[in-house]
């Protein structure tokens, strides 16, 4: 079970997440169809390093980026996303 | 042969073996208990159902198996190894009938070359009735304990827990870590699955010595440091989470406080693994014999527990260690016969007993009971020995699962023919025995295959795993596969390294080359109970009220799960069945009036200058154009363009929106517009509030509805699809002019803590013109038979728009989820199944059932949902149809085999009431 530091309220047990999806699979509101088809669909797989959406469901519910080694799942950069979280 | 030097310290208690009453002293193992009292027979291997004894002294124990405990409280495949006996325990063996000693089943052996690797495969190979017949007779015949039939009656507890360092092994290396740890200000846990600390330090004395790990407990628990004893760090996972488990009681003991064991879950900032490592057997034939035990438990039981196993000793070694254990017996008066040594020459510590060089030993000779004599080649020539206790040591084995379960490497330790742990990716670290194993010799004596055992617990020979290699097995993966070799209880804690050796000498490569097999968690068994600790019974999942649940208790109605809610499925008066209840509410409906509970329902509020753009990306449908006041049916798509759910939007006022959707999707539905807000749209100045359960919902149905409205709030009700807000017994309420049933209806929302006086009034005015109250099931019968749809039914996520007749109502401007994925070109060819209604022609459609044309094979489509004509009587249903748009007319067969029903069917237009749905508008 990883630990996961939420970007509100600090290390936190895995099972207090949800992993949502991977980043690359969300196409950008302004996609075409086919664009956005084939972001859903064909994506990319990396044995290494990757961007996840994860929320802190079992706690405040935020949502965030992670960033994961898929295989050491050594976690370089967690970044919070929502209106809160716009420059 | 009892020991000569029982501790004077322990008090006698009493255990009860297979039914006969014993005497232990306080601190025996149950291992220790049975050789002081000369038992030397304690389990039927199994397969073959060999004798078998105690082979070693801790929780690598393959053989000595048994079932511990009574009732519920029964644990069974318990290490006699692993138990410290109490007052009153009582110890059964396994896999014998119908005892221990007279055991029908060692017939297997005899049939040994039947039953070698691989048996099942080639045995049973014919038809799956033939195996559904033999596997009856193999389950019984080839096993373990039985786990209890009654529930355990003990409860088991989960705990997490946080420190600077947590030491796993507490001999000498473990607890001079701790000791380190927690003088220099660090938040220590020591673990140690014994129970007691510094063990091996009464096998072996030193320098230091039990005293010192009792002087060393005492500053580690003073520096503020805990010590947790029959504990085991069972395994080790991401970002340095440990995993223990704890004993507070032994197996089959009654706990002092009610709970038997406690897992925890441990975060470190830095692991210190001082799990030592285990003894390996050696392989010749026989070996399995009661009366053959590993040298270091031999010398655990003369030193530790004061039971000397054997009078007269041989013992084989290819290690220094194994003198130490001479030394032990004959400080202890047994006698010394022989000392095979497999190296060539003189080690130096030969002491004056009758060594041999270059030896090895060939078999063994011995009752059920006991071991009789021993052969070895000395030499190349064979001789033999008269023995009862035959101590091996085939070198060291250090204990690597964590470091393992961790993702580290291993590194090949060629003095000690043994792997040890090399890098790691988390912040663990391996000391003492673990790190650094004894050197031993490594050879690979010339010794008949047959009868050789490699793995006890498995019954695999030499034999087996070159059978295995000779059959094409060569990856050390299919070799434990093909022959069970390293799995059941002690995962191949004593077995996998003699089998790899035997594997690499097949394949001619050094061992490190030939692979090893996954260390998976947990390292030692791990009991059910405690990974569902506390959530057990009727704490498994939560249970939530309805806001009016007292109201509806006091009716005794038939309950009904819905998502994570019970409802009212039907309010049966005396005598009457559900089915019955159920039709005469429906009927009150569409002849009168009824009410219903609708709390569940999944309610939103969208409000913001931006709360439109939201909801037009969330629904399917238009939202802009809906004037204050008004409402409308909506739908959502998933990104891949089918539906997930649907329900209603109202315009509160000119910002302020209320979406509902179904109960069950309720969580679903919840994430999903808080990702649709916070992720992909962060920018839009809306709010959206989960207002689920803070209304409670009160339906009214029927052609007097209005008119019971009217009176509940003194005014005009709004007109169909219309919300105005109101007052109903003094409280505030929202009402919607909905239509779920498919006559005049209104929706009540109503804040859930003022819940009901609103409800008593609606009551009131509802029975007082003839109405009753529905459950779930007439809400069935009706919304099927007006044709509307059901989150899970019909609208199951493999259906579009267009397949459940939504299309038309799509918004055409697009810019929605999923719009994207309708248009996929396969989603609007022909073939797709499509919502139909269907008739009854003859008998009673079953819900589930399969259609299929009359001469059809395979089924076109599915019943969904089958109900009654409520007024005319008559089976009807809604499914699912290849192409069943086009088909309405044509009749087929529904068909349940699981229920053994099938119906003559008739295709028609889903809508069986009203069509024109004159009877809710206005």
């Amino acid at each position: 079970m990883m630990q996961i530091i939420c970007p509100h309220c600090g290390p936190r047990a895995q099972t207090e997440f949800v992993y949502e999806r991977t980043v690359d699979s969300v196409a950008p509101v302004s996609a075409c169809n086919e664009e956005a088809m084939q972001t859903l669909f064909t994506r990319g797989n990396p044995r290494g390093v990757d961007d996840e959406i994860w929320r802190h469901t079992f706690g405040c519910r935020a949502w965030m980026v992670v960033t994961r080694h898929r295989v050491t799942n050594e976690i370089s950069n967690i970044r919070a996303v929502g209106p809160e979280a716009l420059p | 042969m009892n020991g000569p030097s029982r501790p004077n310290s322990g008090q006698d208690i009493s255990f009860t073996f297979d039914g006969t009453r014993y005497t232990a002293r306080t601190g025996d193992t149950l291992a220790a208990a049975l050789l002081a009292n000369g038992i030397g027979l304690v389990g039927r291997s199994f397969k073959y159902h060999r004798p078998r004894g105690i082979m070693t002294a801790g929780v690598e124990e393959p053989n000595a198996l048994v079932t511990v405990g009574e009732g519920g409280r029964a644990e069974p495949n318990t290490r006699a190894t692993d138990v410290f006996v109490y007052d009153g325990l009582v110890a059964h063996s396994q896999n014998r009938w119908p005892n221990l000693s007279l055991d029908f089943g060692a017939i297997f052996g005899l049939a040994g070359p039947v039953f070698s690797a691989g048996f099942y495969y080639k045995t049973f190979f014919g038809s799956a009735k033939r195996w559904m017949f033999y596997e009856h007779f193999i389950r019984k015949a080839a096993g373990l304990g039985n786990a209890p039939r009654e529930a355990d009656p003990d409860h088991f507890s989960q705990r997490a827990a946080f420190c600077d360092v947590l030491v796993v092994g507490a001999g000498p290396a473990g607890i001079a870590a701790a000791l380190e740890a927690a003088e220099a200000g660090k938040r220590v846990i020591l673990v140690e699955q014994d129970d007691i600390l510094g063990a091996s330090l009464i096998r072996d004395p030193q320098e230091l010595d039990s005293a010192w790990a009792k002087e060393s407990a005492d500053s580690i628990r003073a520096a503020g440091g805990h010590i947790l004893t029959r504990t085991t760090a069972s395994g080790y996972w991401e970002h340095d989470l440990v995993t223990l488990t704890q004993r507070l009681a032994e197996p089959g003991q009654v706990p002092a406080n009610g709970v038997a064991q406690r897992l925890w879950h441990v975060r470190a900032g830095q692991v210190i693994l001082a799990t030592g490592f285990i003894e390996r057997p050696m392989a010749f034939p026989h070996n399995d014999r009661p009366g053959v035990m590993l040298s270091q438990a031999v010398r655990t039981y003369v030193r530790r527990f004061g039971v000397c196993p054997g009078q007269r000793v041989v013992i084989a070694t290819n290690n220094d260690d194994a003198y130490l254990t001479a030394h032990a017996l004959k400080e202890a008066g047994a006698q010394i016969v022989a000392i095979l040594d497999a190296r060539p020459a003189p080690a130096g510590q030969a002491h004056g007993f009758t060594t041999f060089n270059n030896a090895h030993p060939l078999a063994t000779k011995g009752s059920r009971h006991c071991l009789k004599s021993v052969s070895g080649i000395v030499d190349g020539i064979t001789k033999s020995w008269d023995t009862d206790l035959l101590a091996v040591s085939g070198g060291f084995t250090p204990v690597v699962h964590l470091h393992c379960q961790a993702g580290g490497t291993l590194e090949w330790h060629d003095a000690a023919q043994a792997f040890v742990p090399a890098q790691s990716r988390q912040n663990v670290k391996t000391i003492g025995g673990a790190a650094a194993p004894a050197p031993v010799f490594s050879s690979a004596p010339v010794v008949p295959a047959k009868k050789s055992f490699v793995d006890f617990q498995n019954d695999v020979t030499l034999a087996d795993v070159d059978l295995a290699w000779a059959e094409g097995y060569r990856s050390v993966e299919h070799l434990k596969r093909y022959t069970t070799l390293g799995m059941a209880t002690d995962q191949g804690k004593t077995s996998n390294m003699g089998a790899l050796a035997r594997l690499a000498e097949k394949q001619g490569v050094a061992i490190p080359e030939a692979g090893l097999t996954t260390f998976r968690p947990p390292y030692t068994p791990v009991t059910m109970g405690l990974f569902a600790g506390a959530a057990a019974k009727d704490a498994g999942a939560h249970k939530r009220r309805l806001a009016l649940y007292d109201v509806h208790a006091a009716k005794n109605p038939i309950w009904q799960p819905l998502g994570y809610w019970f409802r009212p499925r039907a309010y049966p008066m005396t005598g009457e069945s559900l089915a019955e209840a159920a039709m005469r509410e429906a009927r009150s409906v569409r002849t009168a009036v009824g009410m219903t509970d609708v709390s569940t329902l999944a309610k939103f509020e969208v409000s913001g200058p931006d709360a439109v753009k939201l909801l037009e990306t969330v629904c399917a449908t238009t939202v802009g154009k809906l004037a204050i006041g008004r409402g409308r049916y909506t739908f959502m798509l998933r990104e891949d363009g089918f539906v997930f759910d649907d329900g209603t939007i109202w315009r509160i006022d000119e910002n302020r929106y209320l979406l509902t959707s179904s109960t069950g999707g309720a969580d679903r539905m919840a994430t999903h517009l808080s990702y649709v807000r916070n992720y992909l749209h962060p920018e839009l100045r809306v709010s959206v509030v989960n207002v689920q359960e803070h209304y409670a919902g009160i339906a009214i149905a029927g052609p007097k509805a209005q008119s019971v409205l009217a009176t509940l709030i003194g005014e005009e009700p709004p007109r169909h699809m219309s919300t105005i807000a109101a007052r109903i017994a003094g409280v505030a309420v929202l009402v919607l002019a909905a239509s779920y049933s498919g006559e005049r209806a209104f929706e009540i929302y109503v804040d859930a803590r003022n819940a009901e006086p609103v409800w008593a009034a609606c009551e009131t005015a509802v029975v007082g013109t003839g109405g009753c109250l529905y459950g779930l099931e007439a809400m069935e019968f009706l919304r099927i038979e007006k044709g509307h749809l059901v989150v899970g039914g019909e609208i199951d996520g493999r259906m579009t728009p267009h397949d459940l007749a939504l299309d038309k109502m799509l918004n055409k401007a697009g810019g929605f989820i999923g719009a994207a994925g309708l248009t996929r070109p396969a989603l609007s060819e022909a073939g797709r199944r499509q919502l139909v209604g269907l008739e009854a022609v003859e008998g009673s459609i079953p819900e589930g059932a399969m259609l299929v044309t009359p001469d059809g094979k395979s089924p076109e489509g599915h019943v969904s949902a089958s109900a009654f004509r409520i007024m005319d009587g008559g089976s009807l249903a809604l499914g699912q149809l290849t192409d069943g748009f086009l088909r309405h007319g044509e009749e087929l067969i529904a068909t349940s085999p699981t229920r053994g029903q099938r119906a003559r069917v008739r295709v028609v237009a889903p809508h069986f009431y009203d069509v024109a749905g004159e009877r809710y508008r206005d």
